[in-house]
């Protein structure tokens, strides 16, 4: 019983220490006062301030526009190439894609912004949205790759075999049998290509040049320059964001789970889901 | 079918010739050049005669090391209770809504925690120690590093431990071990892969952590990534910049190597977290 509560007490201090310095952000969000150190009152001021600044809102949706964009294009490279790599018969190539496919997932951020700018200038292409778009498809891609691989793997021929002797032209076969198959294979790695977009600073700092910039580098100067509690405001609205995006996730895998469970009767068993 | 195959595959090979292959050989290629574009061994020679170049890689190397050991020190107990707990779903959530949150927004925190008049020193003041320079020193940012990369040191931890077989612990108490010996003996080694996967998804990154640097150490830490960043957009000088660039890669190599189960890195956690969830 004692230990039970010792390992309650780490717990619960090591989830303190995670949420402390975003609540402390977001609690000063509402100060008065211009600075993070003492709360002189209670006001809305720093998010009118955040909806009336123009330039902000303008980031904002850019990034938003480039991780949907971004995403989208990798998912379709990137599901593409996962279905040409399962089709690979020989072992060797198909290992050698795989490490090739992995070099963007191990390598350093400053690395793959470096050299992609190197890329860049070599080829002569200007900095801005475009090259920005370009290495978020990029570092995007690999992801989706890992992430619909196995959904292609476990897909059975005798499925597709069987479509193609129902008379199912190529692109039927393709659009009916194979992609409603391996679509949560899909879906999952067009939301971590998303994630990434929307997480990605360094890359982006490398390869973004002088016009334009994402709300990570538009953090990353305004930091530089001090505290502004309009930031404090920004990082609350993102934590909603964040918080609604995760609850929700919960819920509808805590839904499909027990449909999922119901449907094939077994008792429902809460870690059982945790195994990979 | 073999045609609509390797038609499939063009855009992705595209992809892995001029994005994968196109940058590791031009990063290569750019260090043996120098600020005209010909070619010289010049820039490894600056790096492996110039005190400064060695010792801020040490100093890189040692800082990451800090971090991991920091981060793995809190997060085997973390990973281990958390795996103990009901609602293991909802607290794993808890664990990975902090990733969610940008790096910058998190940095910039603790820029107010730990300024001059921050709330950390009005508590230092309060309880009497008074109030200490805490930016820009090695130790705040340590501090923050560690705190950005625990959530990709537990995930990993976590996922080896809910593999163990509960069986094997429970052999292990009936055969009269004491929990420390179990632990040691049975559910450390078995979990080890996790620890491993851990170190690399936390070392290789924490090399790299520029903008932590900027914003928390001030210029008095400067890891490889600082100093890539620097010879790429201040400097200017690419060659140096690749250079060091190529020693951050073998760094990486060597660690891969040492932690030979996968190779992974943040990105890699997170999806496979979920995957899990």
């Amino acid at each position: 019983m004692k230990k039970k509560h010792f390992s309650t007490i780490y717990l619960v201090l090591v989830f303190l220490l995670l949420y402390i310095p975003i609540f402390y952000l977001i609690f000063y969000s509402f100060n008065k006062g211009g600075d993070m150190n003492r709360f002189t009152g209670f006001t809305w001021q720093h998010y009118l301030d955040l909806f009336a600044d123009q330039r902000m809102l303008i980031i904002v949706l850019d990034t938003l526009l480039l991780a949907l964009l971004s995403s989208l294009i990798a998912t379709l490279v990137g599901t593409m190439g996962a279905i040409g790599i399962a089709a690979r018969k020989q072992k060797k190539v198909k290992s050698a894609l795989l490490t090739l496919n992995n070099v963007l997932m191990v390598s350093p951020d400053v690395i793959i912004g470096a050299s992609f700018l190197i890329l860049f200038t070599a080829l002569g292409i200007s900095l801005g949205f475009g090259s920005v778009l370009i290495s978020h498809i990029a570092f995007s891609i690999p992801i989706v790759v890992l992430l619909v691989l196995p959904k292609v793997n476990e897909m059975d021929s005798s499925l597709i075999n069987a479509a193609m002797d129902l008379g199912a032209t190529r692109w039927q076969t393709f659009s009916r049998v194979i992609v409603p198959f391996i679509a949560p294979g899909i879906f999952s790695g067009f939301f971590m290509a998303f994630t990434y977009s929307l997480d990605d600073f360094a890359v982006t700092f490398f390869v973004t040049g002088n016009g334009f910039a994402t709300l990570a580098v538009e953090i990353y100067s305004r930091a530089r320059q001090g505290i502004s509690l309009e930031i404090n405001a920004l990082s609350a609205v993102m934590f909603l964001f964040a918080l609604i995006l995760v609850v929700g996730y919960y819920f509808i895998e805590q839904y499909s789970q027990s449909r999922r469970k119901r449907k094939s009767g077994k008792s429902t068993l809460g870690t059982e889901v945790m195994l990979p | 079918m073999k045609k609509t195959r390797s038609f499939f595959m063009i855009p992705y090979l595209a992809w892995i010739l001029l994005f994968v292959l196109a940058p590791l050989i031009l990063i290569l290629y750019q260090s043996f050049t120098n600020s005209a574009g010909q070619f010289t061994l010049q820039n490894y020679v600056t790096y492996g005669t110039s005190w400064v170049y060695l010792k801020m890689s040490l100093n890189s190397f040692w800082y990451a090391l800090l971090i991991t050991i920091v981060t793995l020190l809190i997060s085997y107990p973390t990973a281990y209770f958390l795996s103990k707990t009901k609602r293991q779903q909802l607290w794993l959530l808890l664990i990975i809504l902090p990733t969610w949150i940008n790096l910058l927004l998190k940095t910039y925190a603790f820029i107010g925690l730990f300024s001059q008049t921050g709330s950390v020193n009005q508590f230092l003041t309060f309880v009497g120690i008074g109030p200490k320079q805490l930016l820009f020193s090695d130790s705040s940012f340590l501090l923050v590093a560690s705190y950005i990369e625990i959530p990709f040191m537990i995930l990993p931890i976590y996922n080896a431990i809910v593999q163990l077989d509960p069986a094997l612990v429970n052999a292990s108490r009936d055969l009269g071990a004491t929990n420390f010996q179990t632990f040691r003996k049975v559910i450390f080694p078995l979990t080890l892969s996790g620890v491993k996967a851990g170190v690399q998804a936390v070392f290789i990154p924490s090399l790299s952590l520029f903008m932590v640097t900027r914003l928390i150490g001030g210029n008095r830490v400067i890891t490889l990534g600082t100093a890539i960043e620097e010879h790429f957009m201040t400097t200017m000088n690419w060659g140096m910049g690749s250079t060091i660039g190529v020693i951050l890669i073998v760094m990486m190599f060597i660690i891969m190597f040492l932690t030979n189960d996968r190779k992974k890195k943040h990105r890699e956690v997170m999806a496979d977290e979920k995957e899990t969830l």
